[in-house]
């Protein structure tokens, strides 16, 4: 029981900050915090609103448990906003230009997503394992790579095609190839069906985890590399899993705007996901539960920021609110790390004694 | 190209051989310039706008390097840039493009500040510190844009009004014969000729500060005990430790730099590349920065290098109309690639021969298939190119040694 608060407060303290420092700013703009904090979440309760919360929910709860999975074996996949952008081209341009009978064609375009996510993360897993290459810098440069590459994908001589409004993307997606969504009551737009495969998702996380030889061989490379040499763990290959499971997953991220909304992939397609990701990843310590309750509270805090400009304030001081999270939660978490290790250390001093 | 081989190979001096370099670059550009029939790749417009380009990313390079020197890895180098162009339009519609720079500066040591005091006090984890720095510094921009440039004559709520120009030089006298010498196509002179008039044309002072910011980080960094200190503290910072440094100080010093390199990168972008700030401005320069120093083997030289390489084939890519140029790039890979696997057939490493080898011959046959490519390829040129240093001379490279490590004064690893 108190291992779980042990674990609590940082998530907690982190975002009690946050909001401090949000009132703060809110104060110096002349606007009241607690009247704007209450209107927010005024805002936040129509049922618009929460259907916008759970779909971003969704799209962020795929992006941090890609991101995850790396973390579990320290690994960084800085690169998951290249490896969705481009697992969603692809998926775009197969469902826009086949017709598939009945399901099928959303079953295809996952199981395609998934393997370009997984086959882009695991070019940075090669040059890990092969090369030695950080993957911290290779996704990075592969996320510019894969901007690229979709851009030539797209181009009209290529594969794409003038949408609507005049944008360059890919053709709009048929009835049969679009994930079926669900409305909450009396809302103007339904939920993304994609929310229950991030549900499972969770579980699918959480049983390979803690269940599993791999889950359980994920976790010690994590913890210590060389203990995990030692009882007979091959870390190269585990790398090079890990990689193309976070990649594959990654591979999701952009499905459920693709399919449950948009029905077509532009050059304007959100490209920021995958930072979102590390953000509640870290927020929610890398547990299934505490992403999606991440997940739920950043996405709160972009749609509820919409009605911000009409109070004056500008909105984007949601966003200066969630890198504050960002850096409280880590600094949180080191300094509760070190006073446990002092209090190791008291417990074992006396006990000697 | 064999020649040009064995005096690097050779105990010749480091100006010998970075000269020998140098008139090859020039020799393989007039080749493909004269094969793929395109005069642009060296003409003045050409090289004057990659020169605007190299700036920022190289300002963000050298941003990164004086951090990772002393040993903390910035991957926020992209919100202290746009942290610097806020700060330029912020103080330069107001009070000209000087007072924009010093505005730059302030800004770029309120991120280098947050970021030092993460990674350097706490001792968290430099890649997420790094990326929270980059959340932080779009909101902060973006949320004080709206504040400080929505009212503003000629502003809006992602644009401020614009900034006074600084003054730029041209150089007639010299830059104008040798326009009309380019166009003559002469072998490696006209090149040369191109080259040169580029960089006297309409030469902003940032750009001269900018390199002076360059020679300045080689001499303190390379040059006195202050910069053996700092980079002993990227090496081995107990190491350091015991000898008396002050491992803290130090790291923020470093740190503190870095961030103001970052948003001087980024107020060039704001003060002499458009004379505004905008949203979005930077456009992932601080990460092409910090793959031109990785590319650049972490040392102000290679980092100016790296940098001229992605500013000259964006240039190329902005002014190609009809993609002839791109096609020229892609012949200019190919020739880089057998290149290194030239080198790579006399340490018989036949595997990398292997690779090297394959993907120039297919970049070859791709030049040879088509009259023109998309602009696209250029995007990923420069990316492509530091992703194959890192996988195939990643043992010529070599970071500082505590590089990323986070140190507690006192606690050995």
């Amino acid at each position: 029981m108190f291992k779980r608060i042990d674990t609590l407060i940082a998530p907690l303290v982190a975002v009690a900050f946050s909001v401090l420092f949000g009132s703060i700013i809110l104060l110096v703009f002349g606007a009241n915090p607690i009247e704007t904090f209450i209107r927010m979440i005024d805002y936040a309760s129509t049922p618009r609103s929460m259907t916008l919360i759970l779909n971003s929910a969704t799209t962020y709860y795929f992006s941090a448990v890609a991101v995850a999975i790396g973390f579990k074996m320290n690994l960084f996949n800085i690169g998951v906003n290249g490896q969705y952008r481009l697992a969603t081209a692809v998926a775009a341009l197969v469902a826009g230009y086949i017709t598939f009978p009945g399901y099928l064609g959303i079953v295809v375009i996952i199981a395609i997503s998934m393997l370009v996510g997984a086959a882009w993360a695991g070019i940075a897993a090669w040059l890990k394992v092969a090369r030695g290459v950080s993957e911290v810098i290779s996704t990075i440069m592969l996320n510019f790579i894969a901007i690229g590459l979709i851009a030539y994908l797209m181009a009209p001589t290529v594969l794409g095609v003038k949408t609507a409004e005049n944008v360059i993307g890919t053709p709009i997606i048929p009835a049969g190839n679009r994930f079926p969504g669900v409305s909450l009551p009396t809302a103007p737009i339904p939920v993304y069906g994609m929310i229950f495969l991030a549900v499972a998702l969770g579980f699918g996380y959480w049983y390979l985890l803690n269940r599993t030889r791999f889950g359980f061989d994920l976790r010690a490379v994590g913890m210590s590399p060389s203990a995990a040499v030692a009882s007979g763990v091959n870390v190269k290959r585990m790398t090079v899993y890990a990689m193309l499971l976070s990649g594959a997953v990654a591979g999701l991220v952009g499905l459920p705007l693709l399919l449950g909304a948009q029905y077509t992939f532009t050059v304007n397609f959100p490209g920021n996901y995958g930072f979102t990701g590390i953000a509640i990843a870290l927020l929610g310590r890398n547990h299934p539960v505490g992403i999606a309750f991440g997940a739920l509270l950043w996405a709160f805090l972009d749609v509820s920021a919409q009605i911000l400009d009409l109070t004056g304030v500008p909105r984007e001081i949601i966003v200066i609110m969630q890198g504050v999270i960002v850096l409280s939660v880590v600094i949180a978490y080191e300094v509760t790390r070190r006073v446990k290790v002092r209090r190791q250390q008291a417990a074992v001093g006396s006990a000697g004694q | 190209m064999t020649a040009v081989l064995s005096i690097l190979k050779s105990g010749a001096s480091r100006k010998v051989k970075f000269l020998a370099l140098f008139i090859a670059v020039l020799a393989t550009l007039s080749l493909v310039r004269m094969w793929a029939d395109v005069l642009d790749l060296t003409s003045r417009g050409t090289i004057s706008a990659a020169l605007g380009l190299a700036v920022p990313i190289g300002l963000a390079g050298l941003g990164g390097l004086w951090a990772e020197r002393a040993g903390v890895v910035n991957i926020g180098l992209e919100g202290m840039m746009i942290l610097g162009t806020f700060g330029a339009g912020w103080l330069g519609w107001q009070y000209g493009p000087w007072a924009g720079l010093l505005g730059a500066i302030l800004f770029g040591l309120l991120g280098g500040g947050i970021f030092a005091l993460a990674t350097v006090t706490f001792g968290v984890d430099q890649i997420i510190a790094g990326t929270a720095i980059n959340i932080l510094g779009l909101g902060f921009a973006q949320f004080f844009a709206k504040i400080a440039f929505s009212k503003a004559p000629g502003g809006g709520p992602t644009q401020s009004p614009s900034i006074s120009a600084l003054p730029t030089f041209t150089f007639d006298r010299l830059s104008d014969p040798l326009v009309s010498l380019h166009g003559k196509g002469y072998f490696i002179i006209s090149e040369l000729a191109g080259l040169i008039s580029g960089v006297f044309f309409r030469l902003s002072i940032l750009t001269v500060f900018s390199a002076g910011l360059f020679a300045a980080t080689a001499f303190i960094l390379w040059r006195t005990p202050f910069g053996l200190r700092l980079r002993s503290v990227g090496e081995n910072p107990h190491a350091a430790d015991s000898l008396g440094v002050n491992v803290y100080l130090y790291k923020y010093i470093g740190v503190l730099t870095s961030g103001v390199m970052a948003a001087l990168g980024g107020a060039f972008l704001a003060i002499a590349a458009s004379g505004v700030y905008r949203e979005g401005q930077t456009g992932g320069r601080g990460f092409i920065g910090l793959a031109t120093m990785i590319f650049g083997n972490w040392r102000p030289g290679g980092t100016a290098i790296g940098a001229g390489l992605f500013g000259y084939i964006d240039a190329l890519r902005l002014r190609d109309a009809n993609g002839t140029a791109m096609r020229a790039i892609v012949l200019l890979g190919a020739l880089a690639l057998i290149v290194l696997a030239i080198l790579a057939i006399r340490k018989k490493r036949y595997q990398v021969v292997f690779g090297l080898g394959i993907t120039a011959a297919v970049l070859i046959s791709w030049f040879l298939l088509t009259t023109a490519l998309p602009r696209e390829v250029a995007l990923v040129a420069p990316y492509l190119a530091t992703l194959l240093v890192l996988a195939f001379a990643s043992q010529r490279l070599r970071p500082p040694a505590a590089d990323g490590i986070p140190y507690r004064k006192g606690e050995s690893k």
